[in-house]
């Protein structure tokens, strides 16, 4: 790997600070952890003149039960969130989700806010320095071509985070705070389709905490992913569920996230057929398939993207299988 | 005095010892434990976070040095391989990787230890199933992991005998 850049590292005690010199400085990137924005910059990707380092705010450093639902600061590490007791009762598959991120000692610095805004990754973007010149860079980075899609003008790097699809299942909500002030939104509003700035977030702003409703705690759910390594990888593709059961088994309500299909956490629609029903073979199948059809992975890892149709459909399916058992 | 530019004091302490520097602050945590204090126990694989043969304790969690920026470990404590050993006699751990041949080419074996050293401070008797998971993020190529996961049973075993704890 490359040498270390040069760059300034600026690390404020509050988000006011953290903003402003975010918003004073040309070239500046947030870091959190690292564990995915130092190996960029350290292989040409990101090419900051100062790095402001967000790991020492202590307010978003806790998580706190706020009328039944949960608040998480941006800067709570993987394995708080895996380890916390109220999560994995209430929330059971964002625990699973930040479990399985990278491996155990990346989860020990990796942050939630991190893995919410991590990066699109590609094949052809994910490469030392002198692998991308060879081939010509590509559109996300210095280039003029997608070589995934070549004859595109978009973008098809895949958003690959594993708490985003888990925590859009139980619908929650972000802060964001900037220049202009603090916003609350939907953390779907947090993405877009655009493999290039997946992000919506403006010039300046940061995530600051993530809330969780108080009205879908509980519910029972299962996030899965495949990878080519099981001890430490990004996912192929993953699946988040919450499936609700009510009075005689039937469903009460079901929600389904996908990652790494698609270059944005993707929320599966047109579930409401399967409300008030019972989940038999047929609707089991109606859900692979609904799955399938919604998710649009891309040549953007060395596993096919008929593979990972096929793999995200099936580990939906048996998912809701065993939620519904 | 003009200021120092991309240059941040570092003060904090490894191995039990302070240490006073200043660094870039670009540096890593790995260049500077091997190439500023001369501490070249913890190895540089894969520079990338995927191999973990650069693992050390920092506040005694287990860390990537290679992915760790030097300047943001201002007031942590860090333990390197080169802390284990007191008075020449190795460690529990280290004993265990000796006695069951845990290491082959050795590359991996500092991170591996540090590894199995946060694990063993947290979860002091873990079954194999723990080990495997708290040894995840840290790749061996020679001895396919049966005679790492022995040598930290073997330690395991060893401390919670003799009464000591990590």
């Amino acid at each position: 790997m490359e040498f270390m850049p040069n760059f300034k590292l600026y690390r404020p005690d509050n988000v006011d600070d953290a903003i402003k010199i975010k918003t004073e400085h040309a070239e500046v990137r947030f870091v959190a952890g690292g564990t995915d924005m130092i190996v960029n910059v350290r292989r040409g990707i990101e090419q900051p003149q100062c790095l402001v380092d967000l790991t020492s705010i202590s307010n978003m450093n806790d998580i706190t039960e706020v009328d039944g639902g949960l608040e998480i600061g941006a800067n709570v590490t993987l394995r708080n969130v895996q380890e916390n007791k109220f999560i994995r009762q209430n929330y059971p598959c964002i625990a699973e989700a930040a479990g399985s991120v990278a491996g155990p000692t990346h989860q020990q610095y990796g942050t939630v806010g991190g893995n919410l805004c991590l990066d699109t990754r590609c094949l052809f973007y994910n490469q030392s320095e002198w692998w991308r010149q060879s081939n010509d860079y590509c559109l996300k980075e210095r280039g003029d071509t997608c070589h995934v899609a070549p004859s595109g003008k978009r973008c098809f790097a895949a958003f690959s985070g594993d708490l985003a699809p888990s925590m859009l299942v139980y619908e929650a909500e972000i802060n964001v705070v900037g220049p202009s002030g603090s916003r609350r939104i939907p953390l779907l509003e947090l993405y877009r389709d655009d493999g290039m700035a997946h992000l919506t977030l403006e010039p300046g702003e940061l995530v600051e905490r993530v809330h969780l409703p108080a009205t879908l705690a509980g519910d029972p759910s299962r996030y899965e992913k495949a990878r080519i390594r099981g001890s430490i990888d990004f996912p192929l593709a993953g699946v988040a569920i919450r499936l609700r059961k009510g009075k005689s088994n039937a469903v009460e309500d079901i929600a389904i996230a996908l990652t790494a299909v698609n270059p944005y956490p993707k929320v599966i629609s047109d579930l409401q057929n399967l409300i008030d029903g019972k989940l038999s073979e047929d609707e089991l199948d109606f859900i692979r398939d609904t799955v399938r059809k919604q998710s649009k992975p891309m040549r953007t890892t060395t596993v096919a993207p008929w593979y990972r149709r096929r793999v995200v459909g099936a580990i939906a399916r048996r998912l809701a299988a065993e939620l519904s058992a | 005095m003009a200021e120092v530019k991309n240059k941040t004091n570092l003060s904090c302490t490894v191995n039990g010892r302070v240490s006073d520097n200043i660094v870039s602050d670009s540096l890593l945590l790995a260049d500077f434990l091997r190439e500023t204090l001369g501490l070249t126990g913890t190895k540089i694989g894969c520079d990338g976070g995927e191999c973990g043969c650069c693992t050390v304790l920092i506040d005694n969690a287990p860390q990537h040095a290679c992915l760790t920026l030097a300047a943001k470990c201002n007031g942590k404590a860090i333990e390197t391989i080169e802390s284990l050993s007191e008075e020449s006699r190795l460690s529990a751990i280290q004993r265990g990787f000796n006695e069951k041949l845990g290491a082959q080419c050795g590359f991996c074996t500092p991170g591996m230890v540090m590894a199995a050293e946060g694990l063993l401070r947290t979860n002091p008797d873990p079954n194999e199933q723990e080990i495997r998971a708290g040894l995840a993020a840290n790749i061996c190529r020679c001895t396919g992991y049966v005679k790492i996961i022995e040598a930290v049973q073997s330690a395991a075993d060893e401390l919670k005998m003799s009464g000591q704890a990590l």
